[in-house]
């Protein structure tokens, strides 16, 4: 018989349901196995067109129906997709979960798309005034709902029938760990045996992309797209804008072993720190992160000896990768070395919101398959970042325990620990 | 493990009848107290503008207050004043160890670019590249830092330096109501000992009433109070600009730094009606029995919006138990979506600690209470989606 409760006598949470989208594909099949050879998801930007852009390619998902139909719309898509496939993999009633859900969804403006529709079906007034006009006379609540930040989780709470209120959340790219983090405590807290924690981000607009590249933060490498992420790489220039989903279903190991729900692993633990430096750079000595990876393994029970493999932010923008080196090797000393640290990233691009979710969802894909995704790009490495990142090909390795980090803007660092055993 | 009980032991508040938990007593006493009203600069809308405020009170550096517009400012002010409320203010071990969670919405765009942008569009057909044109030369780079959600979050951990964790939860009023429920929960279990909770919003902008309007929420014409707009020109919303934190915190933490405490934080619940399907009177009559109401009269503060359908079915619900005295704010301060239920809570904890009631806000419509209030009800009902209440019950 299994134990049932962790190191702080809490309920286990198992993992019963993995589900993902990325510009790879739909699903887990699709996604492992591009990811396991090495390839690239990213290309070039064909949603809008580019003129006046410094960044012209990204990994935007432009294979769904909704793709061109704005970022609400996309958001909700992905986030059901994702849905669909982990409450089917764990056998679960997918009108009828019967637990709370938890999305992380990008903020939501009215698309520039339905401004200039507004706008353009009436000549009185200028500006907002007119924008109002026009919304007063306005029948029907599609556009209304693109605007109203709880909708996307009502409707994924209509269409699976989750219990309660749906909390949607922004912690930036954090945001997809931290749904996990919600989802693991209630059911500590003995809220619920079971919980479904998604992040999906279908935001990748050009404002979006336009904002991003304003703060400097994007890639311009747009001649090679499928070069542009290299994270830990010396000429790394950026991150890239993309778009994707993770769900996972959250179960209490004692609910999903009495209704001999398949265990497709353990959330042992999760860490947090706000950082108080600045609004989008961490502070110089690496504090908050290291205390962030430090809470997740106190949380799990572990000690630094016991972390198989780093699935990382990993970025690629010059800051995330040397703070991050900073941090993982401050935390786990000399052995960062010799302890694969991998980042997604550089195939799939940065999915922000959804980001923490699509990590954990290939992090514990990772353990079950003994497979360790590559950094590809990684041909001109960075003599200050002295990591094994798994360069360019993918490496069969037990895998036992993984810590995955997300950092985010506004001084968000959330860190999960999985492992793929109970105990 | 006996759960541990949550008090409030700070509150933050602005709105425009001023700032600070005292000033809103003293004004919210007075019977018959006359709305601070903005008619003509949204015309057709009313709203509840915000106070004077001297931002450099609560944000002393100047370069932090630029690189916020008034949403995130209002917010970080009324945190800062929460956390002063309680304490905690300047104190590092208090700081570094205490968890957030804000409810927030967006922050303003820049409407003279969008403006800007419109126009241009009628003589355009090719409005995308258009776009991209003006975004990339008109946008102030950091205006997206003041829009992200998350950075109302971010901009307290900077100046208040609140840094044990930061969650920001979005959804209109379900995401206040989502905040201080999950806040209590973690302390109840054990999972935080104080906890910042609360929200801002600041609607004298016009995408912040577009939000109402692309649905016809808001109200039009002559101002009315909040239980009296049913029927008349628009969708009756009356918008008001404000914010409200708390400091949660666990008894035995408050008394042991001994702590004023305002009140003890009750049951919190929760739902999410499926009112396109008639569900939302039932959702009401369910939260209510939830609530494990006490006996006797019972003063309820109301986060009622306006907005015809919901606050039509919570007030029926509340008429039916003649017990509850029901205050809707809104009349006096109007609606503050994100940040409307830690309102609630504050007004509510505020009554209970006073050991008085409010006296009615619209004496047409709101019957007297007599009583000592030692139990309050806050309620927060969306304008469109989601609903909540607590009960906050006198401390000792």
């Amino acid at each position: 018989m299994a134990n049932l409760n962790d190191h702080m006598g809490r309920p286990i949470v198992a993992v019963t349901g993995i589900g993902v989208v990325t510009s790879l594909g739909v699903g887990k099949a699709d996604n492992w196995a591009a990811l396991t050879a090495g390839k690239s998801g990213i290309h070039p930007i064909t949603r809008f067109p580019v003129d006046h852009l410094n960044t012209r390619i990204s990994g935007m998902v432009d294979f769904l129906p909704s793709s061109s139909k704005g970022a609400s719309l996309l958001t909700y898509d992905l986030a059901e997709i994702a849905a669909q496939e982990a409450v089917a993999e764990a056998g679960l009633d997918s009108g009828d979960f019967g637990g709370p859900l938890f999305l992380a969804s990008p903020p939501v403006e009215l698309d520039w798309s339905e401004r200039f529709s507004l706008y353009n079906s009436d000549k009185h007034d200028i500006g907002a005034e007119r924008l109002l006009r026009v919304a007063r006379g306005m029948k029907g609540l599609d556009v209304f709902e693109t605007t109203q930040f709880g909708s996307i989780a009502d409707r994924l709470a209509d269409r699976f029938g989750t219990r309660g209120l749906p909390i949607t959340l922004s912690t930036a790219c954090a945001s997809g760990a931290t749904s996990i983090q919600l989802g693991v405590e209630a059911i500590r807290r003995g809220e619920c045996d079971r919980a479904l924690s998604l992040g999906a981000d279908g935001s990748a607009t050009a404002e979006a992309l336009i904002r991003f590249s304003l703060l400097s933060a994007l890639s311009t490498h747009n001649d090679i797209p499928e070069k542009a992420s290299k994270p830990f790489s010396k000429d790394r220039d950026g991150f890239v804008l993309a778009e994707g989903s993770g769900a996972l279903v959250l179960e209490s190991l004692e609910a999903a072993l009495a209704r001999g729900a398949n265990i497709l692993g353990i959330l042992r633990g999760c860490g947090e720190k706000a950082d108080d430096f600045h609004r989008t750079r961490s502070k110089p000595d690496g504090s908050p992160a290291i205390a962030a990876v430090r809470a997740a393994l106190a949380d799990a029970g572990l000690g630094e000896d016991e972390i198989d493999y780093v699935n990382a932010h990993g970025t690629s923008t010059p800051e995330n990768d040397k703070m991050e080196h900073l941090s993982l090797s401050t935390v786990f000393g000399e052995r960062i070395g010799s302890m694969p640290i991998s980042s997604n990233k550089s195939m799939i691009g940065h999915t922000l919101s959804a980001a923490g979710a699509v990590e954990a969802a290939f992090s514990l894909m990772t353990m079950r398959e003994s497979v360790i995704p590559p950094t590809i790009n990684y041909d001109n490495p960075d003599p200050a970042i002295v990591l094994d990142v798994v360069p360019n090909k993918k490496r069969n390795a037990e895998v036992g325990t993984v810590l995955s980090n997300s950092f985010g803007f506004g001084g968000q660092n959330t860190c999960l620990v999985m492992a793929r055993e109970p105990v | 493990m006996s759960p541990h009980h949550v008090v409030i032991s700070g509150i933050g508040l602005v709105s425009s009848l001023g700032e600070g938990p005292d000033a809103h007593w003293r004004k919210l006493v007075q019977p018959g107290l006359e709305p601070v009203l903005e008619a003509s600069r949204f015309s057709p809308y009313t709203v509840h503008p915000l106070p004077e405020i001297d931002w450099n009170l609560q944000i002393a550096k100047r370069g932090d207050q630029r690189q916020m517009e008034t949403w995130q400012r209002l917010g970080t002010y009324a945190a800062g004043m929460a956390l002063d409320d309680a304490g905690i203010k300047g104190n590092d071990d208090l700081c570094t160890t205490m968890d957030m969670v804000v409810a927030a919405g967006g922050g303003e765009r820049d409407e003279t670019v969008d403006a800007d942008i419109l126009a241009a569009s009628e003589s355009r057909n090719d409005r995308d590249v258009l776009l991209n044109e003006k975004l990339t030369t008109e946008l102030r780079p950091t205006l997206f830092l003041a829009q992200l959600s998350n950075l109302l979050a971010g901009n307290i951990s900077i100046v208040h330096k609140v840094t044990g964790s930061s969650r920001t939860f979005m959804g209109e009023e379900g995401a206040g109501v989502a905040a201080v429920e999950t806040a209590a929960a973690r302390i109840r279990s054990g999972q935080s000992t104080h906890i910042l909770v609360g929200g801002a919003f600041q609607t004298e902008h016009s995408d912040m009433l577009l939000g109402y309007e692309l649905a016809g929420y808001l109200h039009r014409g002559p101002w009315r109070p909040v239980w009296q707009r049913q029927g008349l020109e628009g969708g009756g919303v009356v918008t008001g600009s404000g914010g409200a934190f708390l400091v949660l915190e666990q008894r035995e933490h408050a008394i042991s730094r001994g702590r004023k405490i305002y009140a003890e934080l009750g049951p919190v619940i929760s739902g999410r009606a499926k009112r396109r399907q008639g569900e939302l009177d039932g959702e009401i009559a369910a939260l209510l029995r939830q609530a494990a109401l006490p006996n006797g009269e019972l003063l309820t503060i109301s986060g009622a919006s306006g907005a015809h359908a919901a606050t039509a079915a919570e007030k029926s619900a509340l008429d039916a138990n003649p017990a509850i005295a029901a205050r809707g704010f809104s009349t006096l301060t109007g609606h503050m979506k994100e940040a409307q239920f830690p309102f609630a809570v504050a007004l509510a904890a505020l009554a209970v600690e006073r050991k008085a009631a409010y006296p009615a806000f619209d004496a047409a419509t709101e019957k007297p209470f007599n009583g000592v209030p030692r139990t309050v009800l806050a309620t927060a009902i969306g304008y469109h989606q989601f609903e909540g209440m607590a009960l906050v019950n006198a401390a000792d």
